[in-house]
């Protein structure tokens, strides 16, 4: 999914499909801690602990799953005002009748209006609503925002780009290991005429982190 | 860097920081699987995710800030299944030996079985 970035260029060698740069991994020098995973697979591998076939399976679950699932989650609130509600009232069981396995964590989406703004972070840690978006961004689990965006989210917020009146409303919310949040973000003007899927084709994985807003057509 | 003495150093909400950094990466294999192994084995009942986390807050602040995010949480699945007697530290280390004795790579020395 493209989105903007302040730091690298797209067009550089080098870049993964999605258009980042890989981390050091088949071709560098093993690192002790490739080691260490290499050693503790083999050892779970051997003891029947999982299987290769579970860790392989795990691998392309985690690859399959990115923002996507959740724009769709958003589109379908966008269009159902019912399913919205459900999502709203509880977005684990709402989650699982997309078919969206929620896992043993609880779901709490948060509505973006006019008057509020909501944005996700985890203080502590790194939860994030994997299920839905995939693995997180690295700057989700880096110190500075982590510290920040509870502090001065206005701040933290227009450095992503996205600068809201004063009579908005912000609300940040903490992740706790327990629960996730995922971001409704508000729906554009001048998409009555688009059907679910180009509606879900406008909303980010930063939009629904709450970093963003989702796209116009 | 300076925090308040109340707050354990992971408990960051607040606290003075930086500028964010935007810069995103890819997931190596290794990491994918460090994370798909945590997945298992906390599934499976052999740990949890507050014995993940303990792990990784013990750790401390140096380690946050020096190392990245799978090296710490290798760290930290790997010493939640020795404390669930899975293995033990001298089958890590012999085997951690063999696997650093097939090459210098990660894709030669994750070879073997696969």
């Amino acid at each position: 999914m493209p989105h903007d970035h302040p730091d690298h260029s797209h067009d550089a060698d080098g870049l993964s499909p999605s258009g980042h740069p890989y981390r050091p991994d088949q071709d560098h020098k093993l690192t002790r801690w490739q080691a260490m995973e290499i050693a503790m697979r083999e050892l779970l591998v051997e003891k029947g602990i999982v299987t290769a076939a579970e860790i392989t399976a795990t691998v392309e679950q985690m690859d399959r799953r990115s923002p996507a699932d959740g724009a769709k989650v958003v589109a379908r609130a966008w269009i159902d005002p019912d399913f919205k509600a459900r999502l709203l009232e509880n977005g684990t069981e709402a989650i699982r009748e997309m078919g969206i396995e929620p896992g043993v964590l609880k779901l709490i989406a948060v509505e973006n209006t006019p008057d509020v703004h909501n944005v996700v972070v985890c203080t502590l840690c790194s939860c994030y609503p994997r299920n839905l978006l995939g693995l997180p961004p690295d700057w989700y689990k880096q110190r500075a925002y982590r510290s920040r965006v509870v502090k001065t989210p206005r701040k933290v917020l227009a450095e992503f780009g996205l600068e809201l009146p004063e009579k908005v409303q912000v609300r940040v919310h903490d992740s706790t290991a327990d629960m996730r949040y995922l971001v409704v973000p508000g729906r554009p003007e001048g998409t009555d005429g688009l059907d679910e899927a180009a509606l879900a084709g406008l909303v980010s994985r930063d939009a629904m982190i709450g970093v963003a807003t989702a796209r116009h057509p | 860097m300076e925090t308040d003495k109340i707050h354990r150093w992971h408990d960051m909400g607040g606290q003075p920081a930086g500028e964010i950094n935007r810069e995103e990466h890819d997931f190596a294999l290794w990491e994918k699987r460090v994370d798909a192994l945590q997945v298992l084995t906390s599934g499976k009942g052999y740990f949890t995710v507050d014995g993940l986390r303990r792990v990784l807050e013990d750790m401390g602040e140096e380690a946050f800030e020096t190392m990245s995010y799978y090296e710490r949480w290798v760290q930290s699945v790997n010493q939640n299944l020795l404390e669930a007697g899975v293995y033990t530290i001298a089958e890590l280390a012999e085997r951690m030996e063999q696997v650093q004795a097939r090459g210098e790579t990660y894709g030669e020395c994750a070879g073997a079985g696969e």
